[in-house]
């Protein structure tokens, strides 16, 4: 248990799936844990281009926000994007989510891998511009706030990790 | 030690059968390192080695008193990692739902356009 993987069979070609994943137009229709809205999603769909999504949560209104970037690109086979949320609220730390799509008689399927980020790819990532680098984030998580996506917001006063964004 | 670090270390810890083993058994109650290794086809040092994996990432603590030492099961990194898996299943769970009926409907509509 490294990580969260996760196996879905979809009934669409895997470059649908592959479009449906990538492209701003896209992470717009799914993007977020319920049926709350995607406010913004910007997307640049290539190795290197970064993404930005904003959703909100139905149940509590609240509105968060991931970036990353893609660190490989093989359309329509395989995505690696890394991953983290504005403002480190939900999870200071930064991920890794790889989708691996398979063409399946029925049409893809797609295998999720949601893991913690390592530092060789952080520090390439890094080098490539990308401005999330984790030795930046001096301050210490506490400890108590680890509450889910569907936990309370992080209430005004209690410390947060400065924003990544320098 | 960063919220990332220690992560990566209870991760890391939790990828050993044995090791989850062991943490299964001190979920139950405390134990001896001697009670600890009783199940395992594996020899004493080896138990310590994993013991210590174990103890690095904050997972047990041990105590010694006179000739035992006594192992206990430090709940807080093992509730840290189930946290950031279920944020993240949650997640996915959700959003997928979403991604497969938008894909559907995609491959769908891509049918009738040619027909």
């Amino acid at each position: 248990m490294t990580s969260l993987t996760l196996v879905r069979r979809i009934k669409a070609r895997p470059s649908i799936v592959f479009d449906a994943l990538t492209t701003a137009d896209g992470m717009v229709q799914w993007w977020g844990p319920d049926n709350g809205p995607v406010l913004i999603a910007e997307s640049d769909p290539r190795k290197g281009g970064s993404f930005r999504v904003r959703f909100r949560k139905i149940d509590d209104g609240t509105e968060y926000e991931t970036i990353g970037k893609f660190l490989d690109f093989i359309r329509p086979e395989r995505v690696v994007m890394s991953w983290r949320w504005k403002d480190g609220i939900v999870d200071p730390g930064e991920s890794r989510v790889e989708i691996v799509l398979r063409p399946v008689s029925e049409g893809t399927e797609i295998t999720l891998l949601h893991s913690l980020l390592h530092d060789e790819e952080s520090r390439s990532s890094h080098e490539a511009g990308w401005m999330g680098a984790l030795d930046k984030l001096v301050a210490r998580f506490p400890e108590a706030a680890d509450d889910a996506v569907s936990g309370p917001p992080v209430p005004p006063g209690r410390s947060v990790p400065p924003a990544l964004v320098s | 030690m960063n919220y990332q670090q220690r992560l990566d270390r209870t991760f890391f810890a939790l990828v050993d059968p044995t090791r989850r083993a062991i943490l299964a058994q001190l979920q139950r109650s405390s134990a001896s390192v001697g009670q600890l290794a009783e199940p395992f086809a594996i020899k004493l040092p080896a138990v310590m080695k994993h013991l210590d994996v174990l103890a690095d990432a904050g997972l047990i603590s041990r105590k010694k008193s006179g000739r035992t030492v006594t192992v206990r099961l430090r709940a807080l990194p093992l509730r840290q990692a189930m946290a950031w898996l279920s944020r993240y299943e949650r997640f996915w769970s959700g959003s997928l739902d979403r991604l497969a009926a938008y894909a559907e409907r995609e491959e769908t509509d891509s049918h009738s356009e040619e027909g």
